[in-house]
């Protein structure tokens, strides 16, 4: 994918670091304020997607690019269920908050329910960014 | 409420012109019209949470979905042509089951209790468990992370299953 002019890439240099770190905050507060893993994994993939249309990227980039993100997407799924299934071991429930509460309205709180939101932040992220990748380059695929 | 009504017409004409117009990047920016609107009407319902993931969701399907007309065709032409025989058929029955439909849900809605009034029985008991139960400020985090979180198990095997099914289908190796 070609990428596009300079005044793009500037722009794009200098306002990706402030999505990548919204998107961590929506996600690291996501048992505190509104948002959660679902809406923060899709900002960081918006930021990769948004690099990528600035800068552009070769088809043997993408093709990279989609592994890592497939991986990611998998370790996302598996972590979700890993929690999941700690909950199984630990205190014989699947899904229970078996971490201790904390104090409320605290970063360090809601016992299991960050630890969900960071998994299901690098399952959705890195999901829609491989469905953007699969799509975006579609090009080769059918030139080929 | 009125502003809700307005929206929903506003929904009405763009989904209506996101299908019969005929160039495809004009279609896309008629379904963000949409998409945006629901996000609006969300606000206007006191529902943070959903307005945030429909608007970050609304953008990056609009941009996923510009890439890809941009890199394919702009116009659709199966507009304007002429109907064949099934064409015909596949609308009348649709139709039918259109109009079966919406007398079923009419009857069905007039039992429901008045908007902004819910029963709220299994709701009551979340507000009132959820912040000394799970810890959780946000409630909307409690329920889909905690009460319900096998939903959520079974709403990202869905986004699961459709990332596979874009790859398989956009793969290159093994393809004829």
């Amino acid at each position: 994918m070609r990428g596009m002019s300079l005044i793009v890439k500037t722009i794009t240099n200098s306002i990706i670091g402030f999505i990548f770190i919204y998107g961590l905050y929506i996600i690291l507060h996501g048992h505190l304020t509104p948002g959660g893993g679902f809406a923060g994994g899709v900002i960081i993939a918006g930021a990769f997607v948004l690099k990528i249309l600035a800068f552009g990227s070769g088809a043997s980039a993408e093709k990279r690019s989609t592994t890592v993100a497939s991986i990611f997407e998998s370790v996302g799924a598996l972590l979700f269920i890993g929690v999941a299934m700690s909950g199984l071991l630990l205190a014989g429930t699947f899904f229970l908050n078996f971490l201790p509460k904390g104090v409320p309205l605290h970063l360090l709180s809601a016992g299991i329910i960050p630890l969900c939101n960071i998994a299901i932040s690098i399952k959705v992220g890195a999901g829609l960014f491989s469905i953007f990748l699969a799509l975006a380059a579609m090009k080769y695929i059918v030139e080929d | 409420m009125i502003e809700l009504y307005l929206f929903l017409i506003f929904m009405l004409i763009a989904a209506i012109i996101a299908i019969e117009i005929q160039d495809l990047l004009a279609a896309i920016i008629s379904l963000g019209a949409v998409g945006f609107s629901v996000a609006i009407m969300f606000i206007f319902v006191h529902a943070p949470d959903l307005a945030i993931v429909q608007i970050v969701v609304e953008v990056l399907t609009v941009v996923i979905f510009v890439a890809v007309v941009l890199r394919t065709t702009h116009v659709d032409e199966t507009i304007g042509k002429k109907l064949s025989g099934t064409q015909i058929l596949s609308i009348v029955f649709y139709a039918f089951f259109v109009i079966l439909f919406l007398t079923v849900m009419i009857r069905s809605l007039q039992e429901l209790p008045a908007f902004g009034n819910a029963t709220m029985k299994v709701a009551k008991e979340y507000i009132k468990l959820g912040l000394p139960q799970t810890g959780g400020a946000n409630i909307v985090a409690d329920v889909i992370l905690d009460f319900r979180a096998l939903d959520t198990l079974g709403e990202a095997t869905v986004l699961f299953t459709s990332v596979i099914g874009v790859a398989a289908l956009m793969r290159k190796v093994g393809r004829k």
